[in-house]
């Protein structure tokens, strides 16, 4: 990995809750903060800004200490969640406002301003008031504004929340474009793992004010470390023993992989793996257990029902099978997984 | 469509409220004297009057306009000690008969008043009795009008728009200038018109401390009150009347921002 652009350690404290989370983002690097509602990222994000005081840590930009600098002399975008955009501003003055509070003058700032919205598609709006442009637009001009300053840090704050479905869409990807093009250090917070994955470069998954796993979106998605991420990504997981080929979950009940692997482990599976069958299926699968139905949802095309038993386990079927199956809250039915579609990692590392 | 029935014993106070209100206003306008009113209006004493009302209380509403948005914004925006304290400080002009105000302005700007001796003796400056005393006497009076209204205003604006400017490298100084003040000019204007109107129909603070000289202390309401003593009551009406029409004029221009119910 290059050497970090930004390398910070950020405590904040805010009554009760306590972020603490390290980052690292290298040059040209994007990198999400991706997290259920209150983890802290939007926090983090305020830290960085210089708009939350740090009690503790270190932040450090381009080689330049920045941890009691006040945001005005940050070198750092943002795009905040709403946009901010100043409504008493046309959408050109808006991107000028940056260049001209760093010195420069009138002229030359409208300049920077119409290249910028050129270049995110919206020369011919910059008289456009705020109110006057639609979300997308306004996603646009935010953008610009906060690129027109050349942020060594750009942060992006739920960026494509505040868009429908279909803006999201073509934003997301023309965001995309943009943020590669930035040649300084990015990161994006978001509760969106479809907005992380086609974004980021690299993942950092912050749970209540820590991080508890980082790494490319491969690695992430295939082996999740908490239950926040196994559901980002789909998947069914559990933490125990390893020992050779079988994970030991709760008390005596164990699952089997192909994989083998020793001590703390995690074992996971998708939830289309699971079988289900009124009774004791034969031939007897290794991974088989009774379960109680304790819930029923639908799931894109298929449904996914939720059983309890000794592990708690999300399972997909088609409704025709659910049909089958006579479906109904309280229903016993068997569950098999088979060995080879279960994973199993180490827990630690 | 069904109206829903309104309560005798509500119904019935609330008329009588609304006929107490009204009522003087009627009997003001039914003893106006409608034909001699263009000479009365054009008299040099009712010229003079209003002259001085509306110089006056447009320099009051100046002052507190650059006194009381910054005093204003540091109740909203800045966190110090005491500020609770600061805010109670404020409304107490608001609250406090005006005649009290008129007496506290001399004992503390009069010619052997606490600042007022330092001011004659230093500089030659006397206050009192003078139009800038009536400018002063003003604007004590309408300046918690004004801090009021624009705190208010500054609450209710988002201050995460102020956050933005920040991170676009603009000082506070810059972000209070070109995002926080277009942002709460409305409010401002509003906090400004009240503040002329209270300035416009002082009478108690301006009588004590800049007493009643024509052409140099004595605004409309003080010519309303002298016309009315010296026993010209049709005089009296005819300034009323100037007064009243002032009035609702300002109503008419903050329609839109108090007479619309919610």
């Amino acid at each position: 990995m290059s050497p970090a652009l930004l390398d910070a350690r950020l405590v904040v404290r805010r009554d009760a809750f306590r972020l603490d989370i390290e980052l690292r983002i290298a040059p040209g690097e994007t990198v999400a903060l991706l997290g259920p509602n209150g983890a802290g990222k939007t926090t983090a994000l305020r830290a960085l800004a210089g708009l939350t005081p740090l009690v503790d840590g270190h932040l450090t930009l381009d080689g330049r200490d920045l941890s009691d600098e006040p945001p005005e002399r940050r070198p750092i975008g943002v795009v905040f969640q709403d946009y901010l955009l100043f409504p008493h501003l046309s959408a050109r003055d808006n991107v000028a406002f940056g260049p001209r509070r760093h010195g420069m003058d009138r002229t030359s700032a409208h300049a920077v301003a119409d290249r910028w919205l050129d270049r995110v598609g919206l020369a011919g709006y910059g008289r456009r008031k705020p109110r006057h442009l639609s979300g997308g637009q306004a996603q646009r001009v935010a953008l610009a504004r906060a690129l027109a300053v050349d942020p060594v840090l750009l942060l992006l704050d739920e960026p494509l929340a505040a868009l429908d479905a279909r803006t999201r869409l073509e934003t997301r990807g023309e965001l995309r474009r943009h943020l590669a093009a930035h040649p300084g250090a990015t990161l994006l917070v978001t509760h969106d793992p479809l907005d992380a994955l086609v974004l980021a470069d690299r993942l950092v998954i912050v749970e209540q004010g820590r991080v508890v796993q980082e790494g490319d979106a491969a690695t992430i998605t295939a082996r999740p470390r908490t239950d926040y991420v196994a559901r980002l990504v789909g998947l069914n997981l559990y933490r125990g023993r390893g020992s050779g080929n079988t994970v030991t979950i709760a008390g005596d009940f164990a699952l089997t992989s192909t994989d083998s692997v020793e001590g703390d482990a995690f074992v996971a599976f998708p939830p289309a793996a699971v079988a289900l069958h009124p009774s004791r299926p034969d031939g007897s699968p290794r991974n088989t257990w009774p379960a109680v139905l304790a819930d029923v949802q639908h799931h894109g095309d298929s449904l996914r029902l939720r059983l309890d038993g000794p592990i708690s386990v999300a399972a997909d079927v088609t409704p025709a099978a659910a049909a089958r199956l006579h479906l109904e809250p309280g229903r016993e039915l068997w569950v098999a997984v088979k060995e080879t579609e279960t994973r199993a990692y180490p827990g630690d590392g | 469509m069904r109206t829903a029935r309104v309560p005798v014993p509500l119904l019935v106070p609330a008329v009588l409220g609304l006929i107490f209100l009204v009522l003087p206003l009627v009997g003001l306008l039914a003893r106006t004297p409608w034909s001699t009113l263009p000479a009365r209006l054009a008299e040099p004493r009712v010229v003079e009057a209003l002259r001085l009302s509306l110089l006056t209380s447009t320099m009051a509403t100046v002052v507190c306009l650059i006194l009381g948005v910054p005093l204003a914004w540091m109740l909203a925006r800045a966190s110090f000690p005491g500020r609770r304290l600061v805010r109670a400080l404020i409304t107490v002009p608001l609250v406090l008969p005006p005649v009290v105000g008129g007496i506290a302005l001399l004992l503390a700007l009069g010619r052997r008043g606490l600042v007022g001796q330092w001011l004659d003796t230093t500089f030659g400056i006397t206050l009192p009795f003078t139009t800038a005393g009536v400018v002063i006497a003003e604007a004590f009076v309408a300046l918690p009008f004004l801090v009021i209204s624009v705190e208010g205003a500054l609450r209710g604006a988002d201050s995460r728009y102020e956050e933005a400017a920040a991170t676009l490298g603009s000082t506070r100084w810059t972000t209070f200038t070109h995002v926080t003040l277009p942002l709460v000019a409305p409010g401002i204007a509003a906090g400004a018109v009240l503040c002329w109107a209270r300035a416009l129909g002082e009478f108690g603070a301006t009588i004590t401390f800049a007493g009643n000289y024509p052409g140099i202390t004595q605004t409309m309401p003080l010519a309303v009150y002298q016309t009315m003593e010296s026993g010209d009551l049709e005089g009296a009406v005819v300034l009323s009347l100037i007064l009243l029409v002032v009035s609702v004029a300002i109503l008419a221009g903050l329609r839109d921002r108090w007479l619309t119910a919610p």
